[in-house]
């Protein structure tokens, strides 16, 4: 075990996980975090906390993880390199592991242009993958990045990375995922699965180059809340493809909300048919009081204790 | 080559305010290329200045120059005479040749006429992009000829980003993803498997300026 989380515990046993998403609050409100993780609470192995995610100012992603270890939750700390350089990430990922947490997600970030802070200056000192390959040489070889430095005590995290079927070009996304494994990535969340011709598609790439027996794919889901919302995500937000049709179920349904739940649970339920997904990532946006639901219904309960 | 462009009449007027007569000095190398500070310029921006001044009642003689380079002392040092003949210097030239001046002429005010932009390449008639960043550790070797350091805007080593869509980047829809044509150009030059090698991170602390200014010393080239 590398990092002995709940999550490495239960893929380690080869069980479909299941994590979700919590974005912290725009201010301090502890009772924000607190009310959205009791959402949560029982119905998932593992909480992924966004880092300024669209790049909107919020609670740091390392301070609301640590309110989840107060509530005996784990999270999974998301960390962008847009923000900061490797000296403030090397340090962050000294508190985290201090603070008790045991798995981190290394992700580029939106760009600050996305959010409310468009005329911050961006960081990118690392990419993505410089970062796995920075928080393993720390885990591995208890350095810090490119320096011979023994670091006091031992940084156990298990390293998670963001993959994207849907973007371009496609041919060269088993590559990026190779990349990261490569660097030291154990396990994958995806971007959110409509397309599930082309998922499956990259699944069949990864599975050729063996990549499925080397790092654990949670495959992302979003429950779509409307037509419109559907129809915003297809058209404004890049690296995300939804079918037609599905447009249009959402359009035309007479309950959105429940058709959307009722969409995500029959992927849920086709994504674990698929060799080499060895869980599902629920990123219901402000919704998480319908994950207990979705994960009922896509027969993902109990979830075993640790 | 260096890019400019002209700052706001309204700008430069306010850094003049206080004078009577100065220096207008653009430079013929880069920014007379990009049509921002080269002896066109200097005639049409000193007729501007004049036209504005005299419109409010505080008339501005301004002597005209343009340096063959302004990041040249030799070429800096033929203004002498004419700087010391005014209050202040205005140039045109790029964040270098300003510089230059202020550093030749100690006792004499200069000001800005132009923010530099990047370096870049024509890519037709009135219009240039950003195309290096002088990093000081070309990585061009390994993209294909295509810079990632000055064409991403996360300046990503290893490969697009997820927000890569039919070409183009998530940030602007109508501005070419770099890392897409990097890939359809190793692919058409045979060199793809350059996309499966990982980039580790990047020395910018002794490569780029984050170390403070840099200097090349050529001692087969010193007097």
């Amino acid at each position: 075990m590398k990092a002995e989380s709940n999550l490495e515990r239960i893929l380690e046993k080869a069980q479909f996980a299941v994590t979700a998403e919590l974005g912290p609050p725009k201010g301090n409100d502890v009772g924000a975090v607190e009310k959205k993780a009791e959402l949560l609470k029982g119905y998932v192995d593992a909480i992924n906390v966004t880092d300024n995610q669209t790049a909107i100012v919020r609670m740091s992603s390392i301070a609301a993880c640590a309110l989840l270890v107060r509530m005996e939750l784990e999270p999974v700390m998301q960390m962008v390199t847009r923000d900061r350089n490797r000296i403030a990430m090397q340090s962050d990922i000294f508190g985290a592991s201090a603070l008790g947490i045991k798995n981190m997600l290394c992700l580029s970030g939106d760009h600050q242009s996305f959010g409310n802070q468009v005329d911050a200056k961006n960081v990118f000192d690392l990419d993505s993958i410089q970062l796995i390959d920075c928080v393993r040489t720390m885990r591995d070889e208890k350095t810090i990045l490119g320096g011979d430095d023994e670091i006091e005590g031992d940084i156990k995290m298990f390293i998670g990375a963001a993959a994207n079927p849907f973007g371009d070009p496609f041919e060269f996304r088993v590559v990026r995922l190779a990349k990261k494994v490569a660097a030291g990535v154990d396990f994958i969340q995806t971007q959110c699965i409509y397309d599930m011709p082309r998922f499956k598609e990259w699944m069949k790439m990864v599975r050729e180059r063996g990549l499925h027996e080397k790092v654990h794919i949670l495959a992302g889901v979003t429950p779509l809340k409307s037509g419109g919302m559907a129809r915003y995500m297809a058209k404004n937000v890049s690296g995300i493809s939804i079918p037609e049709e599905i447009i249009d179920r959402m359009v035309k349904a007479e309950k959105p909300a429940e058709e959307g739940i009722e969409l995500c649970v029959a992927q849920i339920q086709e994504l674990r048919e698929i060799e080499g997904v060895h869980g599902v990532h629920i990123m219901a946006i402000e919704w998480e009081h319908r994950v207990a639901e979705i994960a009922e219904r896509a027969g993902l309960l109990p979830r075993p204790t640790a | 080559m260096i890019k400019a462009e002209q700052k706001p009449v309204d700008e430069i007027l306010s850094f003049l305010e206080p004078y009577n007569k100065i220096l207008l000095v653009g430079c013929n190398a880069c920014v007379a290329v990009c049509h921002a500070g080269g002896e066109k310029e200097v005639g049409m921006l000193a007729a501007t200045l004049r036209m504005a001044r005299k419109k409010s009642g505080k008339k501005l003689e301004i002597v005209e120059d343009c340096s063959t380079r302004q990041c040249e002392p030799e070429f800096v040092d033929e203004l002498g005479e004419k700087v010391e003949d005014v209050e202040a210097v205005l140039s045109i030239a790029c964040g270098v040749g300003v510089q230059t001046l202020a550093k030749r002429f100690s006792g004499v005010p200069v000001y800005p006429g132009v923010n530099t932009t990047f370096m870049g390449e024509t890519e037709e008639l009135g219009v240039w992009v950003e195309r290096c960043q002088a990093c000081g550790n070309c990585v061009l070797h390994l993209t294909g000829g295509l810079c990632p350091v000055a064409r991403c805007a996360k300046q990503l080593l290893n490969g697009p980003c997820g927000g890569s869509q039919e070409g183009m980047c998530e940030l602007k829809r109508d501005i070419p993803c770099v890392w897409q044509q990097i890939y359809d150009r190793l692919k058409a030059i045979g060199q793809l498997h350059r996309m499966e090698q990982f980039i580790p991170a990047k020395k910018w602390g002794t490569e780029s300026r984050d170390s403070g200014p840099r200097s090349i010393l050529r001692e087969d080239l010193k007097l």
